[in-house]
C-alpha cells in the first residue's frame, strides 16, 4: 500500500494479493512491531471499491438484506420449508442441484438444519434463580439468528445457568463486519451507531455474542468511529463491555451435569484469536468438561479458508486452504470438532464432509458442546 | 534480460509453474528486504529441490543471468536484494527437511527450514541448537548460513558457522557438490563448509545443511543490573567476564532503547537511567543460582546502581521481551531505521561507547545503542527519515565515521549482519588492497560470469562512497 502511495505499483497490480487475503489477521498476532494490517486492508477495500465499485448484487445484499429482520426472518423460514417438505432431499436425489457451480453446491449440502429461533427466550428478560452475577445483553447477528438460532438459544441458556441476567435487545441489528470486509465502511459505519445507541439502552455489563467475526467488528467499533466525535466515547464504552460468551462462561464457571466421552479438538475462529484477543478462555472451558479428551489442532491458528465470503468468492483457493487443514484435523483424529462462529463451522461441516467423515466427525458450536455437558437442552 | 525463451526453459525445469511468479506484484514484494533500498527482478522461481536449482543457476550461467538467493528477506544487510535485476531464487517454501538424529547429535535441514523451528525440534531430545539471531522466528536457515548469523547466545556459545559439519552446495555453475560431513572432526581437503558459510550467497547456494548440536542446559536464570552511566556498564562487562563465569547472553539498552521500549508496550523498565545490561546464565540449576549471586556482586563492585535477579520464568520472559522490542519500539519516532552492527574487542567497550556518543552530536542525529555487549557485537541504529535529504547527508558521514572508529578500536565492519550492499564501500578499510584483492580471486574462481548475488561484499568501483540519497 505504501507503493502504491508512493506511485511505484498501481492498484490494479496489487488487486489480485490483496483480494486473495483471507483476512485472518493471524499475521498481526505474529508481529513482532505491531503493524496494523486489518487498517492497510480494509484502506485498500475502501479505495478500491471506490474506484470500481462493489458489485450490485452483492452491495444490495450486504447493506439492505443482512441488517433486514423480516427479510432474514423469510429467508429462515423459506429454507427451513425447504428441508421440511424434504424437497432438499429430493433436489439433491433428482441432481436438480447440478445446475448450480460447485460452490454453491457445495454449500447446500452442508447447510444446518434450520430451527426458529425460541420467541419465549427473545422476548422476556432471562433470570437466574440465584443473584444475578452480571446483566448481559446479547446479541443475535444476522445470519447466524438464521442459520444458527438454535446456538443463539443454547447461548441465553448457558448464560443464564452461568448466573447472567440475559436480554435480547430488539433494536440491535447487523454488526457491519461483511460490508466493512468489502469497503463499504459507510453502511458499517451506520449499523454500528445504530447498535452503540441500542445497547446503550438498559444499562448492561455485558453485551456478549456467540459469533467470532461479529465479535471482531464490535471491538473494533472504537477504530471505525475514531474521527466521529460525538461517536468516539460512546464506542469506546461499548467495545469494553463486548465480549465473546466463551469469556463471560470462562469466568463465571459452569455447573456441568453430564459425563462427555471422546477427543475433542478446536478450530478456533481467526477473528476471534487475532482480533479479539482471545485464546485461553475456550481452551479452558473446554478442559473442564468432564470426561473428555482435548487435543490441541495442529497449526490451529491457521484459517480453515472460510473468512467471511472468501470460499464462495475464492472456491478454489479456499478448498485448498481446507484440504491443509483437514490434514492436521486427521492427525488428531477427534470424535467432535469445536467451532467458534458460523462461517467456520460451515467451512469444517464442508471439510469433514470432502474427507467422507461424516459418520465418525461432528462439527459443533462450542455452546452446544458446554450446553449437552450442562444438561441444558434446545426446547 | 530474460526472454520468453529463458521463461519457457525455466518451466521446464521446476517442477510446478506455480512456483514461478512473474506479475508486478510479486516483483515488487521481492524488491527489499529489512535493509535499505528496493531493486525490482525479473523474474522469482520458488525452488524445493537441489535439481530445480542446479537447473536454474546452469541456464543463468549460460545465459548470464544474475542469480539472488533469498530466505525470508529479513537480511539487515542487503543480501538478496537483486540490485542487477535478474532471476530471485526464493527458498521459503523449501521447508520440507528437518530431521533430528539424536545419536550424532546431528540435524539435516533443507534452505527454508525457519531457524527456531531447529531448535524447537531439538529440543524434544533434550537437544539444542544454540545460534539465536533475533529473527530466527522468521528467518531460514539458509539465509543465517549465508550471514553466518549470530545472536545474543553467540557469547558462550558462538556463531552459525560454529555449529555447520557439511552443506550440499549448488555452484555457480550448476554443479552439485557435498564438503564436509557429519562428523565434528574432518580435515579432508580445504574447509570450504567454513568459506561457503558467510559467503552471502556470492560463491554458491546451499541446498541442505548438516548442524551440529549439543546437549541442553537444564536451566538458566536471567538478571537485570541497571547503570548510572553507560561506561561503567561497559567496565561491568568486562569485570564479569573475566571473574570466571561465562554468561550465555549479555545484552545491553542504552537510555534512549529503554525509554522507547517503555513508550511502546511498557515492560516496568527503569527510565531513569544511563543504561541496563541484561544478562542470563545457564547450566545446573544449583551451579547457576550461586553463579548469579556472584555476578552480581561484581556488577555492584564497579558501581552498578542495582542487580535485580529474575524470580520465576515469567518475568525472566518479560525482560528478554523489552530485549527484542527495541527494534520495533525505536522506528517509532521516525521510519527509517539504520541498523549497523560494526563489533569491536570486548576491552574497548567503554571507549566505543564514548566514541558513539561524540558522533551522535557531532552530526546530530538519533542514535540508539543497544545489543550484545558481551561480545563487543554492538548495534548503533540510527533512526532517520529517508525523505529528508539532508538529514541523510549527515547520517552517511555518521556511518562512516562509526564504521572508522571500529576499525580503529580493532574491531570489524560486521559482527553477523554480513556486508551486502551497503558496508561494500568499506571492505578496502578493514582488509587493505591486497586482503581484498585474495577475496575477490576467489570469487572469481568460483563464479568466472559473476552472476552469483553480485553487487554485494565488493565495491562494484573503486572509491565507491556509502549513498543513502539519489540526488
Amino acid at each position: 500500500m505504501q507503493m502504491v502511495a508512493e506511485g511505484k505499483i498501481s492498484i490494479e497490480e496489487i488487486t489480485e494479493s490483496m483480494e486473495l487475503c483471507l483476512g485472518c489477521r493471524a499475521c498481526e498476532t505474529a508481529c513482532p512491531t505491531n503493524v496494523q494490517y486489518g487498517k492497510i486492508l480494509e484502506s485498500f477495500k475502501e479505495v478500491k471499491s471506490a474506484a470500481t465499485g462493489v458489485p450490485l448484487m452483492e452491495k444490495r445484499a450486504l447493506q439492505r438484506a443482512l441488517p433486514n429482520k423480516k427479510l432474514m426472518g423469510t429467508m429462515r423460514a423459506s429454507l427451513r420449508a425447504y428441508q421440511k417438505t424434504r424437497l432438499d432431499t429430493f433436489a439433491r436425489k433428482s441432481r436438480m442441484l447440478g445446475i448450480l457451480p460447485e460452490q454453491l453446491r457445495a454449500f447446500e449440502e452442508i447447510t444446518p438444519a434450520i430451527e426458529m429461533p425460541n420467541k419465549h427466550l427473545r422476548r422476556t428478560t432471562q433470570t437466574p434463580e440465584r443473584d444475578p452475577q452480571a446483566r448481559v445483553a446479547f446479541f443475535t447477528g444476522c445470519i447466524m439468528d438464521v442459520f444458527f438460532a438454535k446456538i443463539n438459544d443454547l447461548s441465553i441458556k448457558l448464560l443464564k445457568h452461568a448466573g447472567c441476567e440475559v436480554t435480547v435487545i430488539k433494536e440491535q441489528t447487523c454488526c457491519g463486519a461483511l460490508q466493512n470486509h468489502s469497503g463499504d465502511t459507510n453502511t458499517s459505519k451506520k449499523l454500528a451507531k445504530e447498535n452503540i445507541a441500542a445497547f446503550e439502552k438498559g444499562n448492561f455489563d455485558f453485551v456478549v455474542n456467540s459469533i467470532g467475526g461479529c465479535g471482531a467488528m464490535l471491538v473494533e467499533y472504537d477504530h471505525l468511529l475514531a474521527d466521529e466525535p460525538e461517536w468516539a466515547e460512546r464506542a469506546k464504552v461499548f467495545v469494553q463491555k463486548n465480549k465473546d460468551v466463551s469469556v463471560i462462561l470462562n469466568k463465571l464457571g459452569l455447573d456441568f451435569q453430564k459425563e462427555m466421552a471422546g477427543v475433542v479438538t478446536y478450530q478456533p475462529s481467526c477473528h476471534l484469536l487475532n482480533v479479539q484477543k482471545v485464546s485461553g478462555d475456550p481452551v479452558q472451558l473446554l478442559e473442564s468438561i468432564p470426561g473428555i479428551t482435548y487435543v490441541p489442532l495442529p497449526k490451529g491458528d491457521m484459517c480453515c479458508g472460510s473468512a467471511g465470503i472468501y470460499n464462495i468468492v475464492h472456491y478454489e483457493e479456499s478448498m485448498e486452504i481446507l484440504d491443509a487443514k483437514m490434514e492436521h484435523v486427521q492427525k488428531v483424529s477427534p470424535d467432535t470438532i469445536v467451532t467458534s462462529n458460523p462461517g467456520c463451522h460451515l467451512q469444517m461441516c464442508l471439510g469433514v464432509k470432502r474427507e467422507g467423515l461424516e459418520d465418525r466427525v461432528r462439527v459443533v458450536h462450542i455452546v452446544e458442546l458446554l450446553a449437552e455437558a450442562c444438561g441444558i437442552d434446545h426446547k | 534480460m530474460i526472454t520468453e525463451q529463458v521463461v519457457d526453459r525455466l518451466k521446464s525445469i521446476m517442477g510446478s509453474e506455480k512456483r514461478i511468479l512473474m506479475e508486478k506484484a510479486d516483483l515488487v514484494s521481492y524488491s527489499y528486504d529489512g535493509s535499505f533500498g528496493a531493486y525490482l527482478p525479473e523474474i522469482i522461481l520458488q525452488p524445493i529441490s537441489t535439481e530445480e536449482v542446479a537447473g536454474a543457476v546452469k541456464l543463468a550461467n549460460e545465459m548470464k543471468i544474475p542469480v539472488y538467493p533469498r530466505g525470508r528477506g529479513t537480511s539487515l544487510s542487503g543480501g538478496p536484494l537483486p540490485v542487477h535485476g535478474g532471476i530471485v531464487l526464493d527458498f521459503s517454501r523449501w521447508t520440507q527437511t528437518l530431521v533430528i538424529d539424536p545419536e550424532d547429535t546431528v540435524a539435516i535441514v533443507s534452505p527454508g527450514v525457519i531457524t527456531a523451528d531447529i531448535d524447537r525440534e531439538a529440543k524434544q531430545h533434550g537437544l539444542m541448537y544454540p545460534p539465536d539471531p533475533s529473527s530466527s522466528h522468521v528467518s531460514t536457515i539458509g539465509g543465517n548460513l549465508a550471514e553466518n548469523a549470530g545472536g545474543p547466545r553467540g557469547l558462550k556459545y558462538g556463531v552459525t558457522k560454529d555449529y555447520v559439519l557439511g552443506l550440499e552446495i549448488v555452484t555457480p555453475e550448476g554443479e552439485i557438490i557435498r564438503t564436509g560431513g557429519r562428523t565434528v572432526k574432518n580435515v579432508t581437503g580445504y574447509d570450504l563448509t567454513k568459506l561457503i558459510v558467510g559467503s552471502e550467497g556470492t560463491l554458491g547456494i546451499i541446498t541442505e545443511a548438516t548442524l551440529q548440536l549439543i546437549p541442553r542446559p537444564q536451566a538458566t536464570q536471567t538478571m537485570m543490573v541497571i547503570f548510572d552511566d553507560i561506561i561503567d556498564a561497559g567496565k561491568a562487562i568486562s569485570a564479569v567476564l573475566t571473574s570466571g563465569i561465562l554468561p550465555s547472553k549479555m545484552e545491553i539498552m542504552d537510555q534512549s532503547s529503554i525509554r522507547a521500549v517503555e513508550e511502546f508496550q511498557p515492560i516496568g523498565l527503569p527510565v531513569d537511567v544511563d543504561a541496563i545490561i541484561l544478562i542470563e546464565l545457564d547450566g545446573h540449576p544449583i551451579a547457576i543460582r550461586d553463579e548469579s549471586e556472584q555476578v552480581k556482586q561484581v556488577c555492584l563492585g564497579v558501581g552498578a546502581r542495582e542487580a535485580i535477579i529474575a524470580r520465576d520464568e515469567e518475568s525472566a520472559e518479560r525482560l528478554w521481551k523489552a530485549r527484542k522490542l527495541v527494534s520495533p519500539a525505536i522506528v517509532r519516532k521516525k521510519p527509517t531505521k539504520i541498523s549497523e552492527d560494526a563489533t569491536i574487542p570486548r576491552s574497548k567497550i567503554p571507549e566505543m561507547f564514548r566514541r558513539l556518543q561524540e558522533i551522535k552530536a557531532k552530526y546530530e542525529i538519533d542514535l540508539v545503542v543497544f545489543g550484545h555487549a558481551g561480545d563487543g557485537n554492538l548495534h548503533p541504529n540510527i533512526i532517520t527519515d529517508k525523505q529528508d535529504k539532508e538529514e541523510m547527508k549527515r547520517v552517511e558521514k555518521a556511518v562512516e565515521e562509526i564504521f572508522t572508529v571500529a576499525i580503529e578500536l580493532g574491531g570489524t565492519l560486521s559482527g553477523e549482519h554480513g556486508i551486502g550492499t551497503m558496508k561494500a564501500p568499506f571492505m578496502e578499510m578493514e582488509l587493505g588492497e591486497a586482503g581484498l584483492d585474495m577475496m575477490k580471486r576467489m570469487k572469481k574462481a568460483w563464479d568466472p560470469n559473476n552472476i552469483m548475488n553480485p553487487g554485494k561484499i565488493f565495491p562494484e568501483k573503486k572509491g565507491q562512497k556509502l549513498v543513502l540519497v539519489n540526488d
